[in-house]
Formats: C-alpha cells, sequence, structure tokens
C-alpha cells in the first residue's frame, strides 16, 4: 500500500479539484480528507458515512465556581491566558494542560474530556472515503488529522487498497505536518502567481525537512506563463520534477457545481491534464521503496 | 478599531481585500496573521526588520538529579515527554510549553530552555505599518507566533489582521478580540461551505461579520441567498476579471491601477463601522 498527499502552503490553489478527479480515476484506492479544518472533498465525492467515530482531543479545565477561592494561582500559572480575571476557563483558549488543575489548593478545577470533532469512515461512488469535521471552534486539528490516516491505513490494509490519496490542508504547520509524516510521496499544486510561488518554496523546504519526495504540478498556469516557467526552472535547481501544467478553466467550477469531478465532467484538456498526472504519479508510487 | 479579514477557504481573497483596503486607507496599521504562509508583504515590498524571534519554553532535563520517577512525562498532556528505563526523553516539537513538569518534578532535575519557533518582522512605507509573523520551517505550533504578533499592536489606529485560511486554532486566534471581521469568499459550493464554517465561528465568538463576494461572477448565487437568510450583509463584490487576476500573479494591488476601487474600500469601511 502507498500513500500519498495533496498540499499546497497557500490556499485554493485547486488541491481538492485534483483530488477528487485522482478519486474518479483510481482503482482500489481510499480516499481521505485531511483539511478538517474546512474539509470540501465531501461535496464532490457526496460519500454516504457508515460510522462516525467521536474524537477526544485535548482536554478541558472544568472550574468549580463553589470551590473557588479567587486566589488567582491558576491564572499566574496559565500560560495559555485561558482563566479570565473572573476566574472562569476561557474553552478556546484553554489547551488542556493540567497546570491549573495542579497548582489549585481547593480542588476547584478538574480536567474533564471533550468531544472536539468526529471522524467519518465512509462510502462513495468511486470506493471508500475517510473523513472529518472539526466541532466550532475546537483546536487541535493536527490530532485529528493523524486519526484520520490511522482510520485510511487500517482501512487500506482490511481492503487491500494500492493507494491511499490524501487531500491536505494549506499553509505549513501542524494540520500539514500530521497530513505528511509517514507517505510515500507529496504533490504540491501551486499557481503561477508570485504568492503561489513564494508558498511553494515553503512547503517544499517542509517536505525536505521531513525528508519526503515532493512533485509539482502547475494548476492554472497560463494565468501567468513567465511565471510558470519560473517555477518550472526554480524545480529543477531544487531537483524537484514538475510533472504537470494544467490551464485555467471554467470546467473546474462549473463541475464542482455539478457536484462532479472534473474527469466525470468533461473531456476537455483540463481532464486530460489531471488524467497524465495521474499516470505519472502512479508510476512514481510504484518505484518508491 | 480592529478587523479581521477571514474566510476558512484558501485562495479566496484575504490578502488581496486586506492589502488593497490598507492602501486605500493609509494612516492604519496592517497585520498578516498567515504566520505559516505570510504573503502580503509580496504586494507592499516593505524592507522589513525584525522586532522579536519568539521562543516557547521547553524542559531542559538535569540527568545528574533525575531519578527517574515518571511524574513529569504522566502529566505531559502532549506526549512530549517520555520516561525510558535510563532516560527521560524530550520531543520538542509536541511541547506546548505549559511548564507543568517542572512544577511536579520533585527532584528539582527540570529547568527551562528557550527553543525558537519564529519571528516578528515590522516595516512602515506607502501610509501602513506593517507587521508580520513567519514560522519556522517543520515547526507545527503557529498559535503562539499569532499570539505574540497580536501582542506588538498598539491599537490607537485602524488594524487590519489578514488571517490564515482554515477555521481552527489559527484562525480563532486572529480574529479573536476584533470589533469586526470581513469573511471574504467566492460564489462557488466550497466558498459557500467553508463560509458557513467560518460564520459559526465567529458567531460562537460574537464577533460580529459581513460578507465580500470575491471572483463575483464565476459560479451561482448560493453564496448570497446563504447570506440573505442570515442576515449577513454583502459589504462588496469584486468581479472575477483577468487583469484583477493578472495584477494579483504580478504582485501588484489592484487599486494602483484601478483608483476607482479606493473609494469603494473607503465606503465599504464606512458601512462596516454603523
Amino acid at each position: 500500500m502507498k500513500q500519498f498527499t495533496v498540499i499546497s502552503g497557500k490556499g485554493g490553489t485547486g488541491k481538492t479539484t485534483v483530488t477528487a478527479a485522482f478519486a474518479s480515476l483510481a482503482e482500489n484506492a481510499i480516499l481521505a480528507d485531511c483539511d478538517v479544518d474546512a474539509p470540501d472533498l465531501h461535496l464532490l465525492l457526496k460519500p454516504t458515512i457508515h460510522k462516525k467515530i467521536p474524537f477526544y482531543g485535548l482536554k478541558l479545565a472544568k472550574m468549580d465556581e463553589d470551590k473557588c477561592t479567587s486566589c488567582g494561582l491558576c491564572r499566574e500559572h496559565c500560560i495559555f491566558r485561558a482563566i479570565s480575571s473572573d476566574f472562569e476557563i476561557i474553552n478556546d483558549r484553554c489547551e488542556g494542560c493540567g497546570v491549573c488543575e495542579y497548582v489549585c489548593p481547593t480542588s476547584a478545577i478538574e480536567l474533564v474530556e471533550r468531544i472536539s470533532g468526529y471522524a467519518y469512515i465512509s462510502n462513495m461512488r468511486f470506493g471508500p472515503m475517510v473523513h472529518a469535521v472539526l466541532n466550532t471552534a475546537e483546536e487541535a486539528s493536527g490530532m485529528l488529522v493523524s486519526m484520520v490516516r490511522n482510520n485510511a491505513r487500517d482501512l487500506a490494509e482490511k481492503n487491500k487498497a494500492e493507494t491511499v490519496i490524501i487531500d491536505g490542508p494549506p499553509g505549513t504547520g501542524c494540520s500539514v505536518i500530521a497530513s505528511i509524516v509517514g507517505v510515500d510521496l507529496v504533490l504540491i499544486v501551486t499557481e503561477p502567481t508570485l504568492s503561489g510561488i513564494s508558498d511553494m518554496k515553503r512547503v517544499l523546504a517542509v517536505t525536505e525537512h521531513f525528508d519526503i519526495p515532493a512533485v509539482v504540478c502547475v494548476n492554472k498556469y497560463d494565468i501567468n506563463v513567465e511565471n510558470a516557467d519560473d517555477i518550472v526552472s526554480y524545480c529543477k535547481t531544487m531537483g524537484i520534477d514538475v510533472i504537470g501544467k494544467l490551464p485555467y478553466d471554467d470546467v473546474a467550477t462549473h463541475s464542482m457545481i455539478a457536484e462532479k469531478t472534473v474527469n466525470e465532467y468533461s473531456d476537455g484538456e483540463l481532464a486530460k491534464g489531471i488524467s497524465e498526472i495521474w499516470k505519472i504519479l502512479n508510476k512514481r508510487l510504484k518505484e518508491v521503496k | 478599531m480592529k478587523i479581521a479579514i477571514a474566510s476558512g477557504k484558501g485562495g479566496t481573497g484575504k490578502t488581496t481585500v486586506a492589502v488593497n483596503l490598507a492602501l486605500s486607507l493609509e494612516d492604519c496599521v496592517l497585520v498578516d496573521c498567515d504566520v505559516e504562509e505570510p504573503n502580503t508583504n509580496i504586494f507592499l515590498n516593505l524592507e522589513l526588520g525584525l522586532v522579536e524571534e519568539l521562543n516557547l519554553p521547553v524542559p531542559k532535563i538535569d540527568k545528574e538529579k533525575c531519578t527517574l520517577c515518571g511524574k513529569c512525562s504522566e502529566f505531559c498532556q502532549y506526549n512530549a515527554l517520555v520516561t525510558l528505563p535510563k532516560e527521560v526523553l524530550l520531543f520538542p516539537e509536541l511541547c506546548h510549553g505549559c511548564g507543568g513538569c517542572s512544577l511536579v518534578c520533585d527532584d528539582g532535575a527540570i529547568s527551562e530552555e528557550k527553543r525558537p519557533i519564529g519571528v516578528i518582522n515590522r516595516g512602515a512605507g506607502k501610509g501602513i505599518m506593517y507587521f508580520q509573523g513567519l514560522l519556522n520551517i517543520g515547526e507545527p505550533m503557529a498559535t503562539p507566533l499569532i499570539a505574540a504578533l497580536k501582542d506588538k499592536i498598539e491599537d490607537d489606529k485602524l488594524v487590519i489582521f489578514d488571517s490564515p485560511p482554515g477555521c481552527a486554532c489559527s484562525f480563532i486566534e486572529t480574529v479573536r478580540d476584533c470589533d469586526h471581521c470581513l469573511l471574504v469568499t467566492e460564489p462557488t459550493p466550497f466558498g459557500l461551505y467553508d463560509l458557513k464554517l467560518a460564520v459559526a465561528v465567529v458567531r460562537e465568538l460574537k464577533i460580529p461579520c459581513s460578507v465580500i463576494i470575491n471572483k463575483d461572477g464565476v459560479g451561482d448565487d448560493r453564496v448570497e441567498r446563504y447570506c440573505e437568510e442570515e442576515s449577513i450583509p454583502i459589504v462588496m463584490r469584486i468581479p472575477y476579471d483577468t487583469e484583477i487576476a493578472k495584477l494579483y500573479s504580478q504582485g501588484k494591488p489592484f487599486v494602483l491601477k484601478k483608483k476607482e476601487w479606493r473609494d469603494k474600500f473607503r465606503e465599504m469601511l464606512e458601512v462596516i463601522q454603523i
């Protein structure tokens, strides 16, 4: 079983559009949406949920007002500034470390479990899919990403799936790291804008930091051909392969509105380009030991 | 007044709105809180100076004093410490810096040392005082850097915070305590779904919000219908325009070329200030 993750650094470059199209081209794969902050893959793949698993993220401090003597020790020790001047716990700041519970002389605080979201195991028209939703104003998305990854791996082993296709989040921080550690290959979908290029460079530094092989695809290359060429030459000097260039095409938006993948909706240039990239990715994955 | 510009979905035009709004106003503070991928200065080209290197505390264990009792690793909620038969192992990137391990250690074996996680930079020009944070490569935790960045800001002027994408920790840290949140979206199913998630968070935080539709005309009218149902004002529409897209790709703020937009941004600010 091989795993690969689609990331971008910058948001809105087309990660989910490309990942969903791979779903319609793949045989015997598991799809995993690891953008748990703002998941969109299900909007195109329309999974039917078979199993809903609660996600216990960070614990939460709970204050018993009757026991609190307002001594201020908890507030003094909390580096997360999660205790207000009225000694109320500010839930969305609390990281559940337990220091307040430990220092409280009257045992007014205890750490409790909190359900921070749900992970789902589902089926959709192209096969199994695992995904998750973080509850409103909850944290610990990195931990939930790891839970989705574990679910994907278990399911892949059970189904003897060949590939796990992971749609990653934007950025370079905890959720991105949790989405790429231990995968066989990362596909970076970038766009020929100065922001896109800057973010691609940073995300390539992250894949290098964790020693994960990466390849690049330039989406909407024709919105600025000079910048697209710059991406290709930069990648060349870094020893990174650009495995495809995709045109800007309204089909991406139209297929999204029709709730279909690009390759279901059209057989135009964009769909052909994605098919080519998919073939190259598969070849690459076979080469990875 | 503190205004956050956020979206849920990435690539909807947060930075575009933040930069063009700031350039239309002049005399304001602009803060790029997307410390994982700060892009605002691509459009401003300001010379940046270092304000601070941000460090987080991590435990340092004195092997001479440590009795391998295991209390520290048992206390740590983040599995950053593991007590092995011969030593206590630290995974610094998992540490949240709470200080609990040194509190529970009876042997005085744990002190704190500093671990750099990123930098805060500042620049000024074009009527804008600009701040940004930059998280180190491989560093998972962005929120302490965003919090430290926001601490640097004196809010006697109008402050614009450019938020990272997503709806979790970094977004919450950015929009917290703001007077208004401008949610930038695009008229597509992805834009709408992520807008709903973002609206739920800002409502939970009790921050008034309004919507800017970017790339207006590319999709359908579901975002508009949603805003109407939820009584969320749409305060600006930026059309999908190949010239704007081209300028964006070159790192050029479009109000510099399309000067009539300065008034539109100023008027929008007046609307949300009421």
